[in-house]
């Protein structure tokens, strides 16, 4: 089965939708044969060498990179060019891998059908754990998060981290995410590793220990309102609830340096959350990235696409290809989501396009000649299959538990205790004597073996039989009548075997301590 | 020598015991500790040696010197992955003892037969070698579960909670008929009661399964206590008295130790064979998903760049003979400035604290070796954290699921690390039967093979690496 990897043609993009790293293992690992068109990897830093030498084979004419192939493999939807479309170039029955943005492009969609072309949506992904090493949109929004600090950093004119210097103190900048998916955890990652003061806000309470985790503070509203909506997505919020998270944003628009905002609601959009009152009462020199540009913007000023400076001072950052930004690792973690999708998929040589597969099916959005998308709901199993309730038999609180174990100790006690007085009425003197020994050195034995570190218990275990090997003296009290009654032949045998445990005992205990070093 | 003398050398001697059970609180007082116990054990024989009682020295010195050769012999030969069967043999011994000076006292000629204090001492006879005689027992079918030659699974008899009342019963029975009989009439008796006992060690240590085993040494341990002390009684000789006090308490600790550490109460561990109510594998939830497997050089790559590391070994690791290399990689990896800590779990191994001295056997610096308290909170600021056969003490059922035959169990929570990479032969299940939702975490890896193929081939891979990069 032949892969072509091709050229993209998107204007600002840098990104190539495979590696040498991927190109070798579509080859090694999964049999297909794998040609890149000319020039491919040049944007990204990869040259038709390097491809080449990991066993791909260079393709320098357009159509043909694309007519020849039955996969190809592609990082944008495929788009107009002069002279054509990348829609036509496939050849009828072929399956092409893609972002696609279906819901955007029903044109696009059309045009694929049409040529009978099979589609999969990389962005059609359902969002399932064990489609996670499928999941493109987080790869490129986890390199999104990190490059929008990147860029605020390179805007804004303090350290992100606080100083002391003998010339004076510089404080730290203080970052305020909206939204804390992967996009926007990955940016409090990388504000929190420069040293920055970081904040985060999302209307879904689960993410609160996320953000904690990574070193941010997590802001709430006094509100009870849940955002969390279907497939762990934002959902719409009431008219109070937005009310009041536009309060907060007022209130922190003052008080920080930068704002990323990441908020996008599936279907509706990117809401406004960062106003252009806002924006006018931040201070000179802040920066504010939008990482929702291309779906028009959380924040009032943005520009889609570009960098826009405001008349008091604000960097508003509108790039929207800040994942091409860092070309050489988002094509390889692009090419590994690619990579995982065609094992998946069954590799060259177990090739099955499983429309009962549940993640297959999701992001199949033409095949022979129907619009796939979008997919029926699949009855979606729990993941791990809880069984048949048993009741669990209710715990007791740690309160009542104390009380229990009080009420226990002090029975055990008073047992005890009637046992020892009613044994001193009867018993003789010396056996007292000797009940009194033994008891005390039970509890001086109990307080001692508590002090033994864990590390030394198997050497407390061989010390411990050494010492009972006390029981020789018993032994020797035996054999002092004649040699060969059975009294002494019992006291001999008795004192053989106690000296065993004697010597090996704390021989191999003198063995095993030596063997601890620091 | 009087008997004040010998009587305060006893005294010493039971201090010198005591200050070395004390020396064991830590690594570096400990070898001075065994140094006491040394002295303390030499200074009691010398003493009863001396005593005007003791004059049968022609039988006392050879039997000394063959015991002492043997033990000698048996210390120096012992492979340190074979400690719990050389444990469980010498508690046998102890046992052993306890039952022939019992019949030796029994039937000494010189012994007082008086009145109350008669039946006190013949109680303490009876109760001496019943002790005696399960300790023997129980630790010689220890002793072939540990090393193999009786199979580990537990033995359900039916009705076995009935025959060990019964058993029970039988020798209080007897017990009654043998106090106040004249001339060493309730010899029988005796022979009896020693057979129900005999009986009673075996069928107890027969029921409890492979991987209670820790508990179970541990709690005839204790018994081997019980029994010196018994034998003190009977002798009068406050010395045995303490010392098998001493023994008798470490014992006990140690069985407690390790039942928390399971979460089961020791009855349940003793009487109740595992898979009782709380059924193994069908009240269990069933864990869905997938396995992901890593090659032995994406490991090193991840060991490489990982910033801090904790392995997690069990007893597989000891059996495959992995700790060695294991060594060598950690000693490679803090070379470079990764930080390396070993997590042991309580229960790992055979023996309480048996990993620790596997660890140390293979030169492991021992502040490096934490115990599950230290170390648990550690998991969630690791990057990689590497498990070498072990299962059940990682299983995150034990906290999450309520219907899992582990739960409450506290187990290591390495789960919450960065990345996790289990090592192990195969998917098979742990000793407890149930599935590990560890396995099918999306931040864990499993290694597959034989352990000690993969540590070597893995410490290959990283001093490869290693003069690579340099």
């Amino acid at each position: 089965m032949k892969i072509a990897i091709v050229k993209e043609i998107r204007a600002d993009e840098r990104r190539v939708a495979a590696t040498p790293d991927t190109v070798a293992r579509l080859k090694d690992k999964l049999g297909f044969e794998v040609t890149v068109e000319a020039g491919a990897g040049v944007r990204a830093g990869i040259s038709d060498d390097a491809f080449r030498a990991a066993g791909a084979t260079i393709v320098a004419d357009r159509r043909s990179a694309w007519g020849e192939a039955d996969v190809v493999l592609k990082v944008n939807p495929p788009s107009a060019f002069d002279g054509g479309h990348e829609a036509d170039l496939p050849r009828e029955g072929a399956l092409l891998i893609s972002f696609i943005w279906p819901g955007k492009s029903p044109e696009l969609l059309e045009r694929l059908r049409a040529r009978k072309i099979s589609t999969l949506a990389m962005d059609a992904v359902p969002r399932i754990t064990r489609a996670q090493k499928l999941d493109a949109l987080s790869s490129m929004a986890n390199i999104a998060g990190y490059r929008a600090i990147v860029e605020a950093a390179n805007l804004f004119g303090r350290f992100f981290t606080g100083q002391m210097t003998a010339a004076g103190k510089v404080p730290p900048a203080k970052v305020l995410v909206i939204g804390a998916g992967v996009a926007g955890l990955a940016a409090i990652g990388a504000a929190s590793s420069l040293g920055a003061i970081v904040r985060a806000f999302d209307t879904r309470p689960a993410v609160k220990e996320q953000v904690k985790s990574m070193g941010a503070e997590f802001l709430e509203l006094a509100f009870e309102e849940d955002g969390t909506g279907a497939g762990g997505y934002a959902k719409v919020m009431s008219a109070e609830f937005i009310a009041a998270e536009m309060e907060l944003f007022r209130k922190q628009a003052k008080e920080v340096d930068i704002i990323v905002t990441t908020a996008l609601i599936p279907g509706k959009g990117a809401p406004k959350l960062i106003l252009a009152d806002m924006v006018a009462a931040m201070k000179p020199g802040s920066v504010i990235v939008d990482l929702a540009a291309e779906a028009g913007g959380n924040c009032e000023r943005t520009v889609p696409g570009e960098l826009f400076t405001t008349e008091n001072g604000v960097h508003v950052v509108g790039y929207t290809d800040l994942p091409s930004r860092l070309a050489p690792t988002a094509s390889q973690l692009y090419g590994m989501n690619l990579v995982h999708f065609l094992t998946d998929l069954g590799g060259a040589s177990k090739w099955n396009l499983n429309l009962e597969d549940e993640v297959i099916r999701g992001a199949l959005v033409t095949h022979a000649g129907e619009i796939t998308w979008p997919p029926p709901p699949a009855a979606h199993p729990i993941e791990v299959k809880a069984a048949p309730a048993k009741p669990v038999p209710a715990a007791l609180s740690a309160a009542d538990k104390a009380k229990q174990q009080g009420a226990r100790s002090l029975l055990v006690l008073l047992g005890l205790a009637a046992a020892l007085l009613g044994l001193g009425a009867v018993a003789p003197a010396a056996f007292v004597a000797h009940l009194t020994v033994f008891v005390l050195s039970v509890f001086v034995g109990w307080q001692v073996v508590w002090n033994v570190t864990a590390a030394l218990h198997t050497p407390l275990m061989s010390v411990t039989n050494a010492i009972s090997g006390i029981i020789i003296v018993g032994g020797m009290l035996q054999i002092s009548g004649p040699a060969a009654s059975p009294v002494t032949i019992l006291g001999a045998v008795a004192i053989l075997v106690a000296t065993i445990n004697i010597a090996g005992g704390f021989l191999v205990t003198q063995r095993m301590l030596k063997m601890f070093s620091r | 020598m009087s008997s004040t003398l010998i009587t305060a050398s006893y005294l010493l001697s039971g201090v010198l015991f005591i200050l070395s059970l004390g020396g064991l609180s830590k690594q570096e007082t400990a070898k001075r500790g065994n140094l006491y116990g040394m002295l303390g054990m030499a200074l009691a024989i010398l003493v009863t040696a001396l005593d005007p009682r003791v004059t049968g020295y022609q039988v006392l010195v050879p039997a000394v010197l063959v015991g002492t050769v043997i033990g000698a012999v048996l210390a120096a030969k012992v492979e340190m992955t074979s400690m719990p069967e050389l444990v469980a043999i010498l508690h046998s011994f102890v046992g052993l003892a306890a039952v022939l000076v019992g019949f030796a006292s029994y039937l000494d000629p010189n012994a007082h037969v008086a009145g109350i204090e008669g039946l006190i001492h013949e109680v303490e006879i009876y109760v001496g070698i019943f002790i005696g005689a399960v300790t023997f027992t129980g630790s010689v079918v220890a002793f072939g579960k540990l090393r193999g030659t009786i199979g580990s699974k537990a033995l359900a008899l039916p009705g076995r909670n009935f025959w060990n009342v019964a058993m029970l019963a039988g020798a209080a029975y007897f017990a009654v008929g043998f106090v106040g009989q004249e001339n060493h009439g309730g010899l029988l008796n005796l022979y009896i009661m020693t057979g129900i006992a005999s009986v009673f060690g075996i069928l107890m240590v027969m029921a409890i399964g492979g991987a209670d085993m820790p508990v179970v040494v541990s709690m005839l341990n204790s018994y081997s206590g019980w029994a010196a002390a018994a034998a003190g009684f009977m002798l009068e000789n406050d010395l045995l008295i303490i010392t098998g006090a001493l023994v008798g308490s470490s014992g006990a600790i140690l069985s407690y130790i390790m039942c928390a550490a399971m979460n089961r109460s020791f009855f349940n561990v003793i009487f109740g064979s595992f898979g009782g109510p709380a059924a193994s594998g069908s009240g269990a939830a069933q864990v869905v998903g997938e396995v992901t497997s890593v090659s032995v050089p994406e490991t090193a790559v991840l060991l490489r760049e990982a910033s801090s590391v904790i392995i997690v070994p069990g007893y597989g690791m000891a059996v495959a003979q992995a700790q060695y290399p294991l060594y060598e990689i950690v000693k490679t990896l803090r070379d470079r400035g990764t930080a390396v800590r070993f997590a042991i779990h309580p229960v790992a191994g055979r023996l309480p604290g048996h990993m620790n001295v596997l660890l140390a056997e293979a030169k492991v610096p021992y502040d490096i070796v934490l115990e599950m308290e230290e170390i648990n909170h550690d998991f969630p600021d690791t990057d990689v954290v590497l498990v070498i056969g072990a299962n059940d003490i990682v299983n995150p059922a034990a906290l999450e699921d309520a219907t899992s035959p582990i739960y409450g169990m506290p187990v290591l929570e390495c789960w919450k690390a960065k990345q996790t990479i289990v090592m192990k032969r195969s998917m098979g299940s742990g000793y407890a039967g149930i599935d590990n939702p560890l396995f099918y975490k999306p931040n864990n890896d499993m290694l597959f093979g034989d352990a000690k193929k993969n540590v070597d081939a893995l410490l290959t891979a990283l001093r490869e690496s290693g003069a690579a990069a340099a």
